[in-house]
């Protein structure tokens, strides 16, 4: 169980870890002083939740294992991320509808965490839970401008939703850990949750004039730790200075 | 490149108890943008509970040069001010 | 005109008398357009000194130095934004203001025209020249256009975290392995005489500083404030166990000051004028964050007229 737990923390704080990475990619390079200053706040909230996650892990696995050593030490293939959260800051509509499709996702899995029979994940959870519902009005309310917003946004803002929903479908198909772990109350069966996530994600896509795509969901096993080429790239940036320099503190 | 965003003035209340106050100002689409990026721009270290914003062309600021008449008719009106009024010290609550 | 050479003279027995300017006041033409400049360019400075340290974002150590430099960057952009709009109140807007850095009408600090090469660049940076900046900064909290002053107390008030974010990286480093120890001296080697420079000429080619220390604009001249700053960070480096980079530095006891070696103006004029490192990637980079922002900008622009109108036919 409690190495169950420990993948299972993992696997919250990679999905952080990695849309944070992304967004800080975009500091100093926002559309506007204001909106790079927001992306910046939400990248700042994820890297919070990250280290939190990630203290608590460290803590169950003992030793002299530390925050750091599971950001930044493990390979490609040990981390257990959506597909979502890697893809690239391609457009501005590309990062907005990344991160719409994760906060609503996050949003329902905080609001069931808190309810964990895990006390520390429950603390984590109702902690979070407030930066996620502004990252959900943040992400949601440019989902409106832009999909709403000129033909020129519309198009690319649709062009971002049809790449990027057929990689939600992932979010909520449960992990062997996700099932066992919600079967003790301690995880979300994400399952659970599916149909408010389309309620809601509709809704939003509705009043943002845009339409979800029928394409097939995509194939996509990050949370098994099988992911896209483009995980390699983030890490090989993320962990440059660990790798470089092994043992130091810093 | 017309397309800058209109500019808006920030007012936060800083605690509960105290007025709002004009922290500084900044540029938004709309009034629910302007609302965001004043929580995402001037409360990054809490410094508010509340915050008023309004799009800088809707104020209507006195001009300096009418100073004279509109503020120092005031400055002779000593009498409504506590201290122009004499009792004796001895006297309390008053 | 001795009507207006009469309201110069008013205007500056206000700010002799130590009254602060406000943006509806009558004040001089020049008056307006050296604070523009200024202002200007010192918001300038700060979104352009987002890049250098923004290089290192997404490389940062540990989480803890991740979120530390993330807050510094991201603190400059809000800085950037204070004081572009201390400058709109002068009658410019930001989108002119953009326009003039973009087409290199307007200057920035050069010292952000040094490339970062490694993670002790974030620290020097940090330490040195946040640490110059400070003492510009604190100098012009009590400058005389209101305005300009307010959005430099916000500031100085929001910046006293980052020299101790950049000096707590030097002294990691400094106590750390042989190798982080040489990372900290490269990066002092290469980003001390930038960080003199920062104070801009010497005194007796700065052309703009006695009509500048008149209007309390300035309250010190360059060469006081580098003074200042040399004799401040000398003990810190003693402290960190690392060397200036500089063999004429040493304790004047009769001066009570820092006697330093000659800068090299001839490498300051020619990143002036735009042959540093890096000047040319810093306005590339601002210039794509400025196009490919475009489409957005409109896109909320007009999201929100429909949505007025909306409203507007909702109300009727």
């Amino acid at each position: 169980m409690k190495e169950q737990l420990y993948s299972y923390l993992l696997m919250l704080g990679d999905n952080s870890m990695i849309l944070a990475h992304r967004l800080s990619e975009l500091c100093g390079h926002g559309p506007s002083l204001e909106t790079d200053i927001a992306l910046t706040n939400i990248s700042l909230d994820l890297f919070g939740q990250v280290r939190n996650f990630f203290q608590y892990a460290a803590e169950l696995k003992g030793g002299d294992c530390t925050e750091d050593n599971i950001a930044y030490l493990r390979t490609e293939r040990e981390y257990y991320n959506c597909i979502l959260v890697e893809q690239a800051n391609t457009d501005f509509a590309h990062v907005i509808a990344r991160q719409f499709f994760f906060d609503q996702f996050q949003y329902l899995q905080l609001k069931q965490l808190e309810k964990s029979s895990d006390e520390t994940i429950a603390a984590i959870a109702a902690k979070s839970i407030k930066e996620t519902r502004y990252h959900l009005r943040f992400s949601s309310e440019w989902m409106r401008r832009l999909g709403a917003g000129t033909e020129e946004s519309h198009i690319k803002t649709q062009a971002a939703v049809d790449r990027l929903y057929p990689f939600v479908d992932e979010l909520f198909t449960a992990s062997a850990i996700e099932k066992a772990l919600s079967d003790a109350g301690i995880a979300m069966d994400p399952g659970t949750v599916k149909a408010e996530y389309e309620q809601e994600t509709k809704t939003v896509l509705e009043e943002a004039s845009l339409i979800l795509p029928d394409a097939a969901p995509r194939f996509a096993q990050g949370k098994q730790g099988m992911h896209t080429e483009q995980l390699g790239y983030i890490l090989s940036e993320f962990q440059y200075m660990q790798r470089a320099y092994p043992n130091m503190e810093w | 490149m017309s397309s800058e965003w209109p500019l808006f003035e920030v007012f936060i209340r800083s605690k509960n108890g105290l007025e709002h106050r004009h922290v500084g100002s900044l540029h938004a689409a709309d009034d629910t943008m302007a609302l965001e990026n004043a929580r995402d721009v001037y409360t990054r270290r809490q410094e508010g509970v509340s915050i008023w914003v309004v799009e800088s062309r809707h104020i209507k600021a006195s001009n300096p040069e009418a100073a004279g008449e509109l503020f120092e008719p005031a400055m002779d009106k000593i009498y409504r001010h506590p201290t122009f009024y004499e009792l004796p010290i001895e006297l309390k609550h008053i | 005109m001795s009507k207006e050479v009469n309201l110069e003279e008013q205007f500056q027995a206000r700010i002799d008398a130590g009254e602060r300017i406000e943006p509806k006041d009558w004040m001089p033409e020049k008056y307006r357009k050296t604070h523009i400049r200024q202002i200007s360019q010192h918001a300038h400075s700060e979104i352009v000194g987002m890049l250098p340290e923004g290089n290192w974002i997404t490389r940062a150590p540990s989480l803890r130095r991740k979120v530390g430099l993330l807050a510094k960057v991201q603190d400059e952009a809000g800085h950037g934004l204070y004081l572009y709009s201390a400058a709109e109140t002068l009658g410019i807007s930001r989108d002119e203001l953009e326009v003039q850095l973009l087409t290199g009408k307007a200057k920035y600090s050069s010292i952000f025209n040094y490339p970062t090469l490694s993670w002790a660049d974030i620290g020097a940076i940090g330490w040195l020249v946040d640490g110059a900046a400070i003492i510009n900064q604190v100098m012009l909290t009590r400058t005389s256009y209101g305005p300009y002053a307010r959005a430099m107390v916000r500031i100085c008030k929001e910046e006293s975290f980052h020299q101790r974010q950049g000096y707590e990286i030097m002294l990691g480093l400094a106590k750390g392995t042989p190798e982080q120890k040489e990372m900290a001296q490269d990066a002092l080697n290469r980003f001390w005489w930038p960080s003199l420079m920062m104070f801009g000429p010497r005194d007796h080619e700065s052309p703009n500083t006695a009509q500048s220390v008149r209007w309390k604009i300035k309250r010190k001249t360059n060469d006081e404030l580098r003074q200042q700053f040399i004799d401040i960070t000398a003990p810190q480096a003693d402290y960190l166990g690392l060397t200036i980079p500089d063999p004429d530095l040493k304790w004047n006891e009769e001066r009570g000051h820092y006697d330093f070696g000659e800068i090299n103006w001839d490498e300051f004029w020619q990143v002036v004028k735009g042959n540093g490192p890096c000047n040319r990637e810093r306005i590339e980079a601002r210039t794509k964050a400025r196009e490919d922002g475009a489409w957005v900008r409109e896109a909320a622009l007009q999201y929100a007229a429909k949505k007025a109108t909306r409203n507007q036919s909702k109300a009727v």
